[in-house]
């Protein structure tokens, strides 16, 4: 690439790159300049005093008599988060997968319809959907009334305010960010593959294992991404729906800016929430990067 | 029209099973919100070992017929039999027929090796059966040394050779090939026309060839279908469809004819007289031994290849053409040339003939087993 176009195509980016820096690295270097300061008493910071006390909270506390001792309440708070953001993306696979692919087997229309029908909860607020899902949950609320309408149950079944609710909420939440892009990508796949998969002896479950999954991988992977990301810093539904009774890092991160009054352990806490992600998804961009070297080296070969 | 041709086709002797490798009787299929049936009561054999061709213009119903074979398509009446047995209900991943596509439709997920290897693991082949079959794939398909690349890094002649292999590896009864040289440039096509042949010859499959190229269907072939609209025209051997078409259509569709109208005329003797409508050169009229039933007075098209029309000398001639112009292509020069009415006539000359020994008029004629007659 000559000069000319060197400056061109960074003319061209030029404002993409500005509005990075502007909105999402100036205020995660303003995030890391504050978790490095004190506290100040009643919220907010002192400006200048440097510490890293913040991080060490993370992970060890100072008891009464100034002993410092390893505690896992925070540790055990992100492992909860990553937890339940696991089961939340592994629940969006096994309903989203499955959704995308009858809904590639639709005309074109109907595929449509279903579309539309997907995105239309957007249009209302994520906290009144789950203030609906709290009717629908809580102890006498349309669950239970089904529940023991048909039957199944006698007592109220005591959902809510449960990691279960939690969950429920979640995946009820993040359910179109899976199917969205596993619909795309399974779309996109050329039907005359999966006619040439059946001509080769395939049948309908090797087509899919063998044929239709793997070529619709870098869509599903995207939905697992968006859908795990978002969910572990998720904030409304373990509020409404947990009770905030299990402490999420979405919500501990809110307790320090709000109640907690210590901003600089939130930024700390969000932080490396930020970081942990960053190093999961290098390692995935460097691993899929691996596997086309290695089939680009073979072939060369 | 009875499919009559034994002249130039490969016979399957020697074969053990007695039963034609692929039997259509009575196929009939009209798809949904369709006005015309895409086949009309097409009854067909296909012998063992043969490579057979279904030639027709797009829209003639050959792929139709095609995937019918291959199970992707059901007919509404008829039955489907491969080697003796119904295959009628029985889904494509249960036949023992593969298909070589016209997009190729290789995985692009998975290398030439694995490409390859597809339908012998979803038989459940031995892996190391699997690795001997995939390798006699690379060498007979000469595609040593790309085992590992991915169908993109491949060029298309290339990818038409994997997906070859793909659908030669597990040994299928009939192979089916629809129209695979239809994207590769022109060199590129006589060479693969060339290796099929060989293919067919090495591996001893019955090859189900589809193309809309006549030429592709006259070189490769041992026995050609002509289709249009859904019905069978014609099936003979190549020399047979070429020259003794069993139909105007056929006639038109296969190489270069000339249509000349003519009318019946009573004749003393064996056969049936023919005078061409425009041909005032006072010679006696054409006579056939074969032409078929036409009372004196019917008017009829007689068709003749051009390269079947000869320059004669001035007592000789049948025909006298008043040369229009002509085009030269190497190897022969086309005479387009005038009858008396109009009636165009081309001849095809060597491309090495002088033209000045051409006047502008050229006395014409054609031996009696040239041409071909047909109701007009």
């Amino acid at each position: 690439m000559n000069g000319g176009a060197k400056r061109r195509d960074l003319a061209l980016t030029a404002p993409a790159m500005a509005y990075l820096a502007l909105f999402m690295i100036a205020p995660l270097l303003l995030m890391l300049y504050v978790s490095f300061l004190e506290r100040a008493p009643f919220g907010g910071v002192q400006w200048g005093t440097f510490t890293a006390v913040a991080y060490e909270k993370l992970v060890v506390e100072r008891d009464l008599l100034g002993q410092l001792a390893i505690n896992t309440d925070y540790l055990s708070i992100f492992a909860r988060s990553f937890r339940l953001a696991g089961i939340t993306t592994l629940l969006t696979l096994l309903i989203g997968v499955p959704t995308a692919l009858y809904m590639t087997t639709l005309s074109r229309r109907n595929a449509a319809i279903v579309l539309f029908l997907i995105t239309v909860p957007f249009w209302t607020n994520l906290l009144v959907r789950n203030f609906a899902w709290i009717l629908i949950l809580r102890n006498g609320g349309s669950l239970d009334w089904v529940l023991q309408t048909v039957g199944l149950t006698r007592a109220p079944v005591d959902i809510l305010y449960t990691p279960l609710a939690t969950g429920i909420g979640l995946t009820y939440s993040f359910l179109p960010f899976m199917i969205l892009p596993a619909y795309v990508a399974l779309e996109r796949i050329d039907r005359r593959l999966i006619e040439a998969a059946f001509d080769l002896g395939a049948n309908r479950w090797q087509v899919l294992r063998r044929v239709v999954l793997p070529l619709a991988l870098p869509g599903i992977v995207a939905g697992a991404v968006l859908v795990f990301v978002p969910c572990l810093g998720a904030y409304v539904s373990p509020e409404l729906l947990g009770g905030g009774k299990s402490l999420m890092i979405g919500n501990l991160v809110q307790a320090q800016f709000g109640e907690s009054r210590n901003w600089p352990f939130g930024a700390a806490l969000a932080l490396v929430l930020v970081l942990v992600l960053m190093l999961a998804m290098g390692l995935l961009l460097l691993l899929r990067r691996r596997s086309t070297v290695s089939t680009g080296a073979k072939a060369s070969r | 029209m009875g499919p009559s041709g034994t002249a130039g086709g490969r016979q399957s002797e020697g074969n053990a099973s007695d039963a034609p490798a692929v039997r259509l009787s009575g196929v009939r299929k009209t798809y949904p919100g369709a006005s015309q049936p895409a086949l009309h009561d097409v009854s067909l054999d296909i012998r063992n070992n043969e490579f057979f061709t279904l030639l027709g213009p797009s829209g003639c119903g050959k792929t139709t017929l095609l995937r019918m074979i291959a199970g992707f398509e059901t007919p509404d009446a008829g039955a489907v039999l491969l080697a003796g047995t119904s295959v009628v209900g029985v889904p494509p991943n249960r036949r023992p027929v593969n298909t070589v596509f016209q997009s190729y439709a290789l995985f692009p997920h998975m290398t030439v090796a694995q490409n390859m290897a597809f339908a012998l693991d979803m038989l459940g082949r031995p892996r190391d059966f699997i690795e001997a079959r995939v390798a006699e794939m690379v060498r007979l398909l000469r595609l040593d040394g790309l085992e590992h690349r991915r169908p993109n890094q491949l060029s298309g002649g290339q990818q038409q050779r994997v997906a070859l292999g793909r659908a030669l590896a597990p040994a299928p009864q009939v192979l089916l090939l629809d129209e695979p040289l239809s994207a590769l440039d022109l060199k590129l096509r006589k060479e693969m026309q060339v290796e099929l042949k060989r293919l067919q010859s090495e591996t001893g499959i019955t090859f189900v060839f589809v193309t809309h190229d006549q030429e592709e269907a006259l070189t490769m072939s041992d026995r050609v279908a002509v289709l249009s609209g859904g019905r069978l025209m014609q099936v003979d051997a190549p020399v047979a469809i070429y020259d003794r078409p069993a139909s105007r259509f056929v006639a038109e569709f296969i190489g270069d004819a000339n249509f000349l109208p003519a009318t019946c005329v009573a004749l003393h003797g064996t056969g049936t007289g023919f005078r061409i409508d425009g041909a005032d050169t006072g010679s006696a009229p054409l006579q056939l031994a074969d032409a078929g039933a036409f009372a004196p007075g019917a008017k009829v098209v007689l068709v003749v290849r051009p390269e079947r029309v000869m320059l004669v000398p001035p007592g000789q001639a049948q025909l006298r053409g008043q040369v229009r112009g002509t085009m030269y292509s190497g190897s022969d020069r086309m005479l387009h040339c005038v009858l008396g009415n109009e009636t165009p006539l081309r001849v095809r000359l060597p491309g090495a003939i002088d033209m000045a020994t051409l006047g502008n008029d050229v006395d014409l004629a054609f031996a009696p087993e040239a041409v071909r007659v047909f109701a007009a």
